[in-house]
């Protein structure tokens, strides 16, 4: 009798999936499609989170108080977006707790790039314009995911990102028109952060663990290569505009293709950096940590303050 | 290479070196101390938007980390909004850039309680909490202003410090009815914070002048509003204060703690290293 149920619900499922209709958190899924989207949804909000730190290292060193303002703006919209994914990833029956836990003991993952440091000025330039331009190629492709908590999630998100996007272009741009020392930051963040950003679509399509299930299910809708192709192709021609050199010798616009081919990613530090092994991977963890080891005082005293009121009011009822 | 830097920091800013008094032989008197109160209300607000944006990425939870950095951001708005005016009125190269990045310790003239560490939350949290009830009545008196420019910005302000209050203020109470440890962190911070609140209610001869000018608020008139509020939510906690008469003082004429020269280390680096240059 449960399997007949099961398939008629996991038909009707299917049936909903392939008709584009958006899947609901009171709706039945398949529990693989519940922990598949735990995994990259929570993953994103880490992302969220985790990216405040290489942003905000830079708020108290902004170097004018209309750049300042700009970049606490811009780190509090990402932290407001890690509180929204993880308020989304929460309907599928995962606390925010649970999901912070697992964080913080390296379970869950966050992305790759905010384990690279922000040097100078120049890399918050760099992170609005490549890391916000790469996340929105990604974000843009997900609004039609299948979940939809998630699908709305990314079209406000995105909304936000491509404002971040321009700033950090902006950013750049006065670098590199600006004094010799100036174009010289700019051209080593790029240089810098150019690979990273293109790690950030993750694996070839052939090679990604969790791509073709995503696919199947519509919570991935287009594949890890052809998104960071897109993203080479719009972000080329803006790179000629700032006057910098290519970070990779291999760019080249393919007639044929109709795209820009390019040179081939280091996997090595791909992996590495995944593993654990970035420049920042510890510090960021640790900082994550800390600071809410710092908190538990206040979380605790509030808990204390809460139970205390609450007994009070049942003392005045009794 | 630190010597390069310095080299070409004095000779690109010759006024970095004068200690600044605030005389401007090329302004009236008038005008020079509108100048003086614009600046000294613009160092109170970078100030202290430096120290909340210091909580970034660092809060209890993450909502707190969004709310101190955006209260950080009403600051650095007013600050903006202060130095723009002052920047104006001065004319020449200066703008708001240059008032907020280019003068040393003894230049700038914050109240002092504006520069304290954030140390911990209960002490950001008490701080807050004094500077918003502050805020909330002088904005509101500052609304009374002839200049029509400065009664516009403190209108801005006394919304957002309203808004301010309304967070800082259950905290409080929370804090210190909550555990023992978040009650002794209050009265820890309490215990330092009470030396620096009297200053605020302090004002030097050309703030005073402004006073009779029509221009600024008495800041003596809000002082036992501001002790009534504050011990009333004191002491629904059982915590007794408040002396608000002045303990330490010195802001005004650029006498800082030794916290100042740090922030201002941190917060300058750049437009220090790098003179002159648009970024």
């Amino acid at each position: 009798m449960r399997n007949t149920d099961e398939h008629a619900l996991q038909a009707e499922f299917d049936r909903r999936v392939a008709a584009e209709e958006k899947i609901e958190p009171t709706d039945w899924m398949p529990d693989d499609y519940r922990k598949n989207l735990i995994r990259q949804m929570s993953q994103h909000a880490h992302s969220e989170i985790i990216g405040m730190q290489p942003e905000g290292n830079w708020i108290t060193r902004a170097p004018s108080l209309r750049r300042k303002a700009i970049l606490l703006a811009k780190v509090q919209d990402e932290g407001g977006h890690g509180l929204y994914l993880y308020s989304a990833t929460e309907t599928l029956g995962i606390t925010r707790s649970e999901m912070i836990e697992a964080l913080q003991t390296r379970k869950a993952k966050y992305a790759s790039i905010f384990n690279y440091p922000t040097l100078t000025w120049a890399d918050i330039g760099a992170v609005g314009w490549l890391v916000d331009g790469a996340a929105i190629v990604n974000q843009i492709a997900l609004q039609r995911t299948s979940y939809g908590p998630y699908a709305r999630a990314m079209i406000r998100i995105c909304k936000e990102e491509s404002f971040h996007q321009r700033q950090g272009y902006e950013l750049m741009l006065e670098m590199a028109k600006g004094s010799p020392q100036q174009k010289q930051m700019a051209q080593d963040a790029l240089n810098r952060f150019w690979w990273p950003s293109l790690m950030m679509f993750g694996p070839h399509d052939g090679d990604s663990a969790h791509s073709s299930k995503s696919m199947q299910w519509k919570i991935k809708r287009e594949s890890n290569d052809t998104l960071r192709q897109r993203f080479i192709d719009q972000t080329v021609p803006q790179i000629e505009v700032l006057g910098l050199e290519m970070p990779d010798p291999e760019i080249k616009w393919n007639e044929t293709r109709g795209h820009y081919d390019s040179g081939e990613i280091n996997w090595d530090e791909f992996y590495k950096v995944i593993n654990g092994n970035g420049p920042c991977n510890h510090q960021r963890i640790k900082h994550h940590v800390k600071a809410h080891q710092d908190g538990e005082w206040v979380r605790e005293a509030v808990r204390a303050y809460r139970a205390k009121q609450a007994r009070k009011k049942d003392e005045r009822a009794a | 290479m630190i010597k390069t830097i310095v080299m070409q920091h004095i000779m690109c800013c010759p006024k970095a070196l004068k200690i600044c008094k605030g005389d401007d032989k090329t302004m009236s008197n008038k005008s020079n101390n509108l100048y003086r109160f614009l600046v000294a209300q613009g160092d109170d607000a970078i100030i202290l938007s430096h120290r909340l944006s210091e909580w970034c990425s660092n809060a209890p939870y993450l909502e707190e980390d969004l709310a101190l950095t955006n209260v950080a951001l009403d600051y650095l708005g007013r600050a903006r909004l202060f130095y723009q005016y002052a920047a104006e009125l001065k004319g020449g190269d200066e703008t708001e850039d240059s008032i907020a990045y280019t003068r040393d310790e003894r230049q700038y003239t914050n109240l002092l309680i504006h520069e304290l560490p954030i140390n911990d939350f209960a002490y950001t949290l008490l701080r807050q909490y004094f500077l918003d009830v502050f805020y909330v009545e002088y904005m509101t008196g500052l609304c009374q202003s002839s200049d029509q420019r400065i009664a516009a910005i403190a209108g801005k302000s006394v919304k957002e410090s309203r808004y301010h209050l309304k967070r800082s203020q259950p905290w409080i109470t929370q804090l210190a009815e909550g555990t023992e440890e978040s009650r002794r962190r209050i009265l820890d911070a309490l215990t330092e914070l009470e030396s620096f609140v009297g200053e605020l209610f302090e004002m030097p001869e050309w703030e005073q002048q402004l006073v009779t000018d029509g221009i600024a608020f008495d800041r003596q008139l809000i002082r036992e509003k501001w002790d009534h509020q504050v011990q009333a939510l004191l002491s629904a906690s059982d915590i007794n204060i408040l002396d608000s008469q002045l303990k330490i003082g010195g802001g005004r004429e650029g006498i800082h703690t030794e916290f100042l020269g740090h922030l201002l280390s941190e917060m300058q680096y750049l437009q220090r290293a790098y003179p002159g240059l648009k970024w």
